[in-house]
């Protein structure tokens, strides 16, 4: 056979096998699935946070065997890259050309804040069960933009804040990644800590990705301080703790941290440095409470690891979107019904293990544990509650309009009392 | 100079080739009439090449004319796409206000750039240049105050009018048309003649009289003039800024562009745009690493092609010609 023989027959059983696969196509079409496009940052400086937050969502759908209200799940998953540009041009590639009926994901508030300035365009249902830039649910509130399964920056450092203060610290150093949701958890817990009679010594900010810390851990040495507060997310966090236990900084000065700092995504690549840190939260994977120990333990048999606060939210977020659309007989087409539906609906069945809804601007109130990283029996590390704040809101015990009067939290503000 | 040679056809390097307007005039009717073909959202990423491909012209007109490779033009670019953003989201101006002031602030960043850097060529050029970008990208991250740093800048920039995917698309085609022309124009004006001899030979066009620094000068300004028109454009499509857009990966980005269609074809720039943008979308739908399918699309573009694509064409006309 010689090669003009060989390309024709080649080419002809190219053409057969194309012809094919026509008619599969065709019949694939007629099921009309509800289509979910999930943006995540598979790469980037929280791939380790993104990747979870798949994982999460494919646990949720994998349990209900891809299903909801009876239609087929079409899961449609993007790189977010961890970068706002790319986050915006995926989320216009899942709208317009893979159709989707719904976004969900992000997980850097600044990559959230791109895809909701585009959705306040489009329209198109948006929910961010991890994304916790304060405005979204308060100055800025767009009603297509719903934080199911989510926090604030600022819900979970307010109670810290009352915390510390009654363990009797009188000044805390803070440092942060320096962006909206290390400003705003900084506010939240600057805010509360000084209108109790604390003092914020100094604040330290850096960029996403910082490698070396060690400008900034010698200047916290030098300090005269009762706790340093950390807000780091990702890899970050993980340097972060590594060279903070390395200087012998941990002997000397307890450390707060934001959750996404002991966050399992983080904590389980290290070793004893991370045990003893101090972070608030909404979820505790070595909680007693039964309905989260199953949650825990059923992950952990199908991932091979604990799971983080990503998958975890996630999980939930998606749950919430399924309990809404059974009530709706799963008509995620009309708009306005989906997203009044979804407001109204109370969480069970979460893995909590107690009922969660929103409050009046479409954020979750929860009951906030104070959480330490302890070592199990079996060597893993996880966060155990040391106390539990009840019925938390993201504004905690303020007036929610008096509140939302001040500025939001920024580098420039940080709620900090003038004495 | 000396008296009129003769009333021959002039020398074909100098003077448009005798089918070069009808074919620009099919070109620009077919990309007109994509957005009747195309779905929306095909017709954002054909406004992107479009725009890029503005972006990667006016790294040509330095590195292919001028024989200096800039990896500094994605902060110029930048630079406009921060101004026109800030200027209608803070400032409030209409969009026509926006785009000048971008566009100036694109020029003005330019000229400071080209005053440091002209009296250097080669790797020298290539690192003032990748350092100078660098610095802006820095002040762009950590001014949190002016560019809102990590989060970035959002901005209704885009006008009233072009709403619409394909109404933006015209708009920018229409400029795009426009400036690809003045392009072409100032690179085939005898400053761009003095530009190409400083390329091939600094020393002579020296010693023939020509001050070298302040043609560079003013070839990088002008440069960095067309980077910010892209820019602006950029503003208007995304209607979002972040320090992403002027960092070095949005320079390079522009050099791959301008490389892979051609160096010193000039519009070998949106053929190497359109291949670059497309295979991004295309490779991304499959795989999350599609950086590693681009390098090595680009490591075979370089070993079949160095000349880039449209360089490519011509070599193989060329022959056909003979």
């Amino acid at each position: 056979m010689d090669r003009r023989q060989f390309l024709k027959t080649t080419a002809a059983a190219l053409a057969t096998a194309g012809a094919g696969v026509a008619p599969w196509r065709a019949a694939r079409a007629q099921t009309d699935p509800i289509k979910i496009g999930l943006l995540a940052p598979l790469t980037g400086v929280v791939a380790s946070g993104g990747k979870e937050m798949v994982e999460g969502v494919q646990f949720y759908l994998d349990q209900v065997k891809n299903q909801i209200a009876g239609r087929k799940v079409e899961l449609v998953i993007e790189d977010d890259a961890s970068n706002p540009d790319t986050a915006l041009q995926k989320a216009r590639r899942l709208v317009e050309q893979a159709n989707c009926h719904m976004l969900i994901g992000d997980l850097l508030a600044n990559t959230g804040l791109a895809v909701t300035n585009y959705v306040k365009g489009t329209g198109t249902p948006y929910f961010i069960p991890i994304i916790a830039a304060d405005d979204l649910t308060q100055r800025a509130r767009i009603k297509n933009v719903i934080r199911i399964a989510g926090y604030s920056a600022s819900e979970f450092t307010h109670p810290l804040g009352d915390w510390a203060l009654k363990q009797g610290y009188k000044k805390i150093a803070t440092i942060s990644q320096d962006y909206t949701f290390g400003h705003e958890q900084c506010g939240g817990l600057a805010q509360v800590f000084t209108e109790g009679g604390g003092e914020i010594v100094q604040q330290f900010w850096h960029p996403l990705n910082t490698a070396d810390f060690s400008p900034y851990l010698g200047q916290l040495a030098d300090l005269k301080i009762d706790a340093i507060f950390a807000m780091e997310t990702g890899a970050d966090s993980t340097r972060f703790i590594q060279q903070y236990a390395g200087f012998g900084l941990k002997a000397q000065t307890p450390l707060l941290a934001s959750m996404n700092a002991t966050d399992q995504s983080v904590i389980r690549t290290l070793g004893e440095e991370c045990e003893g840190l101090i972070a608030p939260a909404h979820f505790a994977e070595g909680s007693d409470n039964p309905v989260t120990q199953k949650f825990v333990r059923d992950y952990e048999a199908k991932y091979g690891k604990i799971p983080s606060l990503y998958g975890f939210s996630m999980y939930s977020g998606v749950m919430w979107v399924a309990a809404a659309l059974e009530k709706m007989d799963g008509k995620v087409e009309d708009r306005e019904a989906f997203i009044d539906t979804v407001l109204k609906t109370e969480l069970d069945g979460s893995p909590l293990g107690k009922s969660v809804k929103l409050d009046a601007y479409g954020n979750p109130i929860y009951d906030v544990y104070i959480r330490k990283v302890v070592k199990r029996a079996d060597g893993k590390f996880w966060n155990v509650p040391l106390t539990t704040y009840p019925n938390v809101s993201q504004f905690w015990r303020y007036d929610p309009e008096a509140y939302m009067k001040q500025p939001p939290y920024s580098r420039t503000y940080q709620g900090i009392k003038k004495t | 100079m000396t008296a009129v040679q003769g009333k021959s056809a002039p020398p074909r390097s100098a003077g448009m080739a005798r089918g070069a307007a009808p074919i620009a005039a099919i070109v620009v009717a077919a990309a007109a009439a994509l957005p009747l073909v195309l779905s929306s959202y095909q017709v954002g990423l054909a406004t992107e090449v479009l725009i890029f491909g503005i972006l990667a012209m006016s790294i040509d007109i330095l590195g292919g004319f001028a024989g200096r490779t800039s990896l500094g033009h994605g902060a110029i670019f930048g630079v406009s796409t921060y101004v026109v953003v800030y200027a209608t989201a803070q400032a409030g101006l209409p969009p026509a206000a926006a785009f000048a002031f971008g566009v100036l602030a694109a020029t003005l960043i330019a000229a400071i750039f080209a005053l440091l850097a002209v009296r250097t060529s080669g790797v020298y050029f290539l690192l003032l240049t990748l350092a100078l970008g660098m610095i802006v990208w820095g002040i762009c991250l950590r001014w949190t105050q002016v560019t809102g740093g990590e989060n970035g800048m959002r901005g209704d920039v885009r006008p009233a009018l072009l709403l619409t995917h394909s109404g933006f698309y015209w708009a920018v085609l229409a400029a795009a048309t426009i400036v690809s022309y003045a392009m072409w124009r100032f690179v085939r004006s005898p400053f761009g003649l003095t530009l190409r001899g400083i390329r091939d030979s600094e020393s002579r066009m020296r010693s023939l009289g020509y001050n070298v620094p302040l043609h560079l000068f003013i070839g990088f300004t002008v440069s960095g003039f067309f980077a910010g028109i892209a820019g602006a454009l950029y503003a208007m499509f995304n209607n979002f800024v972040s320090p992403s857009t002027v960092a070095l990966a949005q320079s390079v980005e522009g050099v791959l562009m301008m490389i892979a269609g051609g160096v010193g074809t000039l519009f070998g720039a949106f053929v190497g745009a359109a291949a670059i943008i497309a295979l991004e979308n295309l490779v991304s739908a499959y795989t999350e690493r599609w950086q590693m399918v681009l390098g090595i699309t680009f490591i075979l573009i370089m070993v079949f092609a160095p000349e880039g694509m449209i360089g490519k064409l011509r070599v193989i006309l060329a022959h056909k010609m003979r």
